[in-house]
């Protein structure tokens, strides 16, 4: 992939979506030629944590709409056509009836087929109902093309907190929505979920690449905002007997990726607002994958920058994404078969970065 | 000599009278007040009631962190001049928060400033930077 084809393809995106170009092909942003049966080719895209905001009545958060409007508008223009587009949890910011209709409505408008995944903005109302009425199953795997998906739900907590602390549904949403708030939960797959997981890898064979969409990340990065799973250690462990294995996750709002043994870890970004790098949090210590070029700083004078949606091409075994930044250069980020980990295609070098990159 | 050591320990015994004599209590007093009122602000912050919308500063600003108030005043490129940080916090008021601005010395305005202050205590001053 050339900086020059990604550059088309921003600008195809740019005019189209200000409507200076209408009905051009859009430029090809990826290579489609050389797949084999054992070496699938395809590509996906990836939207996620949408926050979908309910005022009153009818009236909704215009700005966190804005952002999925957006992404569903552009993902409908790729060529090529994406074989499904993925949705990495938080459609809704409290979970209600009315935010989840709100974003599905929304999402509705996607050309392809949908895979969900569950986000604790979505759950913690009403544990997941009707989200599941919408959705379906909140976990579930399947086989693709030779490779073998994973959906995650990994937004779960201890019982005593989901059932027995709060007075209210309303009320756990509500403790549970808050990033930083002490008095939420860390984030967990949980021991049942954890059982089928093992169970379902075990149809799987060691060469067969794996990909693993999950909300939270999986692996430990900081605790207070639960950029965090709490059985991280234990997933990996069974995913690392994997030849290729790709963790997609949403729920940091900003860029970040990582390699763990045979593991490759990327985030993606929340359509709605980016969030800070927990680095950034002066009183807390947080482990920041060391790998990872971070996004720009957020001009907050544009309510669509560091915000955007993904890309995503499956080759060789391995996810290269493409971050569509709305008001930012796209950055991308794929994995370097040489070093053996996902790297970013244009700032890896530090000479080469910018002064928005630095974050303190 | 001897004289000006004498004048010398009169001016010492008497310091106290001139000087802002306090206790460590007194410290303590207005330290409690300080946390009283970052405590408010930090209500404020993750609570809905500042602007009109239900966004909470805390939504974008978990632990108020990337609100940089070690940098200000600073000029804020997109307003074209040199601002203080109430003057920012206003500005998301107006636009994310859909809400209505809070004048400099607003109790609110006091409260959520010491709040952003005290999630970042420690951090060297350097205004202007960006």
């Amino acid at each position: 992939m050339s900086n020059k084809t990604l550059n088309g393809r921003r600008d195809f995106l740019k005019a189209t979506t200000s409507g200076v170009i209408a009905g051009m092909l859009p430029v090809s942003l990826v290579r489609l030629a050389g797949a084999t049966e054992s070496d699938p080719e395809f590509t996906f895209a990836y939207i996620s944590d949408s926050h979908i905001q309910h005022i009153k009545g009818a009236e909704f958060v215009r700005n966190w709409d804005r952002g999925l409007i957006r992404a569903v508008a552009e993902a409908n223009l790729l060529e090529p056509k994406p074989d499904f587009v993925v949705f990495g949890g938080d459609l809704a910011q409290l979970g209600t009836k009315a935010e989840l209709d709100h974003g599905a409505e929304i999402l509705s408008g996607l050309n392809y087929k949908m895979r969900v995944v569950m986000g604790e903005h979505d759950y913690y109302l009403d544990l997941g109902e009707y989200w599941s009425d919408l959705y379906g199953e909140h976990y579930y795997s399947w086989d693709h093309k030779g490779v073998h998906f994973i959906t995650l739900n990994s937004i779960i907590t201890y019982d005593d907190w989901t059932f027995d602390r709060w007075e209210s549904p309303e009320r756990r949403m509500n403790e549970m929505a808050g990033l930083d708030n002490p008095n939420g939960s860390p984030f967990m797959v949980g021991r049942k979920q954890m059982k089928w997981l093992k169970k379902d890898l075990s149809k799987v064979s060691r060469d067969t690449p794996v990909v693993v969409f999950s909300h939270s990340p999986l692996q430990k990065i900081y605790k207070g905002w639960n950029f965090w799973t709490e059985e991280a250690d234990d997933v990996q462990a069974l995913l690392k007997r994997f030849d290729k294995v790709n963790v997609i996750y949403g729920h940091v709002h900003q860029i970040q990726y990582n390699q763990i043994d045979t593991i490759a870890f990327t985030s993606v970004m929340s359509t709605a607002w980016p969030w800070p790098y927990p680095e950034s949090y002066a009183q807390a210590e947080s482990h920041l994958p060391i790998l990872t070029v971070p996004m720009n700083r957020a001009d907050p004078f544009n309510e669509r920058d560091a915000t955007g949606w993904q890309f995503m091409n499956m080759h060789t075994g391995r996810v290269d994404l493409e971050f569509n930044l709305y008001n930012n250069n796209n950055r991308t980020v794929a994995f370097n078969h040489e070093k053996g980990h996902p790297e970013d295609t244009m700032f890896s070098n530090p000479k080469e970065r910018t002064p928005t990159q630095s974050h303190f | 000599m001897k004289k000006t050591v004498i004048i010398t320990m009169c001016l010492l015994l008497a310091g106290p009278v001139f000087a802002d004599d306090f206790t460590k209590e007194d410290t303590e007093r207005w330290m409690a007040q300080f946390e009283q009122v970052a405590a408010e602000g930090r209500r404020l912050w993750t609570s809905p009631e500042i602007g009109t919308n239900g966004v909470a500063c805390a939504q974008c600003h978990p632990n108020a962190a990337n609100t940089h108030p070690e940098t200000y005043p600073k000029f804020q490129k997109q307003l074209g001049r040199v601002i203080q940080l109430w003057e920012m916090i206003n500005w998301c008021i107006r636009n994310p928060l859909e809400g209505e601005e809070l004048a400099a010395d607003d109790p609110r305005m006091i409260a959520m400033q010491a709040y952003v202050h005290k999630e970042r205590r420690g951090v060297k001053l350097n205004p202007g930077k960006h």
